[in-house]
């Protein structure tokens, strides 16, 4: 697990994280953590937030070799100090060998992390917790049916905003309110490109103090299309601009992937039904063209 | 050892100091903040080994403490009134860890309208968690709770956490002559923490706190979380006799101070109850067989030992220092609950409310009180519950009301209105 990720065929042959769970087919989370779980490796404890993810392990199952603990939606940050805390004092007195230590790893969904959670997330950042954030961010309240939150895109259609005109709000900037806490690193990645989210969790993994990480997860269930496209709408998200690969490293945020020539975003929303309302007749063009002005503006600043 | 004069805040960061606390997770409210002040005080001046981290909320201070004590350390942390409701979801969560901690409360009044001084809403808003629950009368109780309640929370027949309360003014800012126990006989009497299985180490993986699913599952583990809390009475009385016996303190379930031939008996919570105690003093000297019994384990109920030393009681006078909106006094509910049906109960369980926000109780109330309760004895019925509320306190809020409302009249934007419009409300 030490050697250096270049490319795909340096990628985990081993896959570490169990089979059988009950997330649902296509879950684009599910196939963020796989990989991470890869890389990061069995120990780890995982800290959870409320969210799909905390499925994983319901008595007596669980799908990770390695430890997890659940917390409550708000305050997976703060059950990751204690463990750390507790773990640091445990070395310091001896008490723990080392070679029993833990990576401490946070996993929560957008809601926690956009939301209820983000007190807790700026303490820990603040206090420069030694650890990994994950959080699996499919742009809703996804285990609850798919109402809108703070994560939500522009327009999208969800359980709370059914209009023809969708989800009001714009969807928050987490990264750059990670960043501007100037934590160890922070990234954002996405299951449909394997290389670039290995090479930043492995990045991740040997760094100390706060690593964050956001995982753009396409969710057949709440964004409405066929699981067999989870993949294709991911690449999408990120041949179109909508979703930029990129890293918060020492003061700099770089993107590792710059797209040259963007497919018109419409590429990415017409495979979903949650934007299918933008494209129905007598509906006016604006909301689409609203979201691609968005986007150019976004990548006109980076390149 | 000579005694020390401490407030109740110190005592209980000396209790902490003696339990040799590992982890100290913070957040600062008032009247709790001159614990962790100490405690800061001694960790950075290395007169106490450990590590104390300030959280940004009593939320996410409880689930750092729940944390670390399921990873396996020794935790100690402190809260009081909004801080614990704060951090009520998290209070219930990591009594279902059966994470073994102690939480010190510093009672106090709850918001709205919001207040500084004591009552007992704060921590009786708890009372379902899981946490069990130790009640102080005076400072040396503090330092001499904390050390059992570790015991009580440690123990692997029982692992849960521990609250211990202490009033917030009263004893938080009161000195007292304290008995610090030496270091050495704290150790022995309360050995390092084995947390056995029930840890977070890489080379034995586990899964805590985990979802269930289905009420069979979940009935199955609250049950467990119940019949521990049930234990714990037994467990108690047994590190209460080993207490007494090395450190000379009685420090029993209940406190049943001249109630052997009592025929009424005060029934409270908490520093007022040295109140109570003065009173039947006074009682006694005026010829009237008046007692005072004080449950200083609230969680688990001892229903079985309030009930014996109730046996042969006529009334008893249960002085709620809290109030259920809608219902009343909470400690009578649950006397109420426990004493039905019990042959030989007391005939007579008479409710009274006070001491809210620290409001202070009167000798002359608890003679009322007593006399109230006789009366009801000997006329067999039980009387309404009482408020407690004085007329000169009723006087006194006139007074503010009349400044509230000449305030709210002279600079009323409605009655200035009116001015320029010559007496016109146009609205």
């Amino acid at each position: 697990m030490s050697d250096i990720i270049r490319r795909m065929k340096d990628l985990p042959s081993t896959h570490l994280l169990g089979t059988g769970t009950p997330m649902c087919s296509g879950c684009g989370a599910l196939e963020a953590l796989h990989q991470i779980y890869d890389v990061l490796g069995e120990k780890t404890v995982f800290v959870n937030a409320a969210g799909c993810m905390t499925l994983l392990s319901a008595y007596p199952f669980t799908p990770f070799r390695g430890s997890w603990l659940y917390t409550a939606m708000a305050s997976a940050p703060a059950g990751a100090q204690g463990v750390r805390d507790a773990l640091d004092i445990l070395l310091q007195q001896g008490r723990l060998p080392s070679a029993d230590d833990l990576q401490v790893v946070v996993l929560t969904g957008d809601g926690s992390a956009y939301g209820m959670g983000m007190s807790a997330t700026s303490g820990a950042l603040d206090r420069d917790l030694d650890f990994i954030y994950i959080c699996y961010d499919n742009e809703g309240y996804g285990n609850t049916g798919q109402q809108y939150s703070s994560a939500t895109p522009h327009g999208a259609a969800t359980a709370t905003s059914r209009g023809s005109r969708g989800y009001p709000g714009y969807k928050k900037d987490l990264f750059s309110i990670w960043a501007a806490h100037r934590p160890s690193y922070v990234a954002t990645v996405i299951g449909s490109e394997p290389l670039d989210l290995a090479k930043k969790i492995e990045k991740a993994r040997d760094m100390k103090g706060p690593r964050m990480i956001i995982a753009l997860s396409p969710c057949p269930t709440g964004w409405d299309y066929d699981p067999r496209d989870s993949v294709e709408i991911g690449k999408l998200a990120v041949k179109t601009g909508v979703w930029p690969l990129k890293e918060y490293v020492n003061g700099q945020v770089v993107h590792t992937r710059i797209p040259r020539e963007r497919p018109p975003v419409q590429d990415y929303l017409r495979r979903q039904g949650r934007f299918s309302h933008l494209f129905q007749a007598g509906q006016e063009p604006s909301l689409v063209d609203d979201i691609q002005q968005r986007v150019d503006d976004y990548w006109k600043e980076v390149v | 050892m000579a005694a020390t004069l401490l407030t109740g805040n110190v005592a209980a960061a000396w209790g902490a100091r003696l339990a040799r606390v590992d982890y100290i997770p913070a957040f600062p409210i008032t009247p709790q903040t001159e614990i962790i002040e100490t405690l800061g005080g001694w960790l950075d001046g290395g007169d106490m080994e450990g590590r104390m981290v300030t959280l940004e909320s009593e939320h996410s201070m409880l689930t750092a403490a729940g944390a670390a004590a399921a990873t396996g350390v020794r935790v100690f942390s402190a809260t009081s009134s909004q801080g614990l409701l704060h951090a009520m979801e998290m209070i219930y969560t990591v009594a279902g860890w059966r994470a073994p901690f102690v939480l010190v409360n510093v009672s106090r009044g709850l918001s709205a309208p919001i207040t500084l001084e004591a009552d007992h809403n704060d921590v009786l808003a708890a009372r379902d968690s899981g946490f069990l629950q130790i009640h102080c009368a005076d400072c040396q109780e503090v330092v001499d709770g904390i050390l059992m309640a570790y015991r009580l929370a440690e123990d692997p027949t029982v692992r849960l956490p521990v609250m211990v309360n202490l009033d917030g003014f009263y004893l938080s800012f009161t000195r007292e002559p304290v008995n610090l126990p030496d270091p050495a006989a704290a150790s022995e009497f309360l050995p390092p923490f084995d947390p056995g299985m029930i840890r977070f180490a890489a080379s034995a993986p586990a899964s805590q706190a985990v979802a269930v699913l289905g009420g069979s599952p979940y009935s199955y583990f609250r049950y467990e979380t119940h019949l521990a809390a049930q234990r714990a009475v037994t467990v108690y009385s047994g590190i209460a006799a080993e207490f007494r016996a090395r450190f000379g303190r009685d420090r029993g379930v209940v406190e049943a101070y001249r109630c052997d031939d009592a025929e009424v008996v005060f029934y409270m919570i908490g520093s007022f109850a040295t109140k109570a105690r003065e009173a039947v003093d006074r009682l006694r000297d005026a010829g009237h067989r008046v007692g005072l019994l004080r449950p200083r384990l609230l969680r688990p109920y001892p229903a079985d030992i309030i009930a014996d030393a109730l046996q042969g009681v006529q009334g008893v006078a249960v002085i709620d220092q809290n109030l259920s909106m809608g219902q009343g006094g909470v400690l009578h509910t649950e006397l109420c609950a426990a004493l039905y049906g019990r042959p030989q109960a007391p005939v007579v369980l008479a409710s009274f409310i006070g001491g809210l926000g620290g409001r202070e109780i009167a000798p002359e109330e608890f003679y009322q009180m007593a006399a109230v309760t006789r009366e009801a004895v000997a006329t067999g019925r039980t009387p309404p519950p009482r408020l407690l509320y004085t007329e000169d306190e009723l006087r006194e809020i006139r007074k503010l009301q009349s400044i509230a409302l000449v305030e709210r009249d002279e600079t009323s934007p409605i009655r200035e209105r009116q001015q320029h419009t010559g007496g016109r409300d146009e609205a």
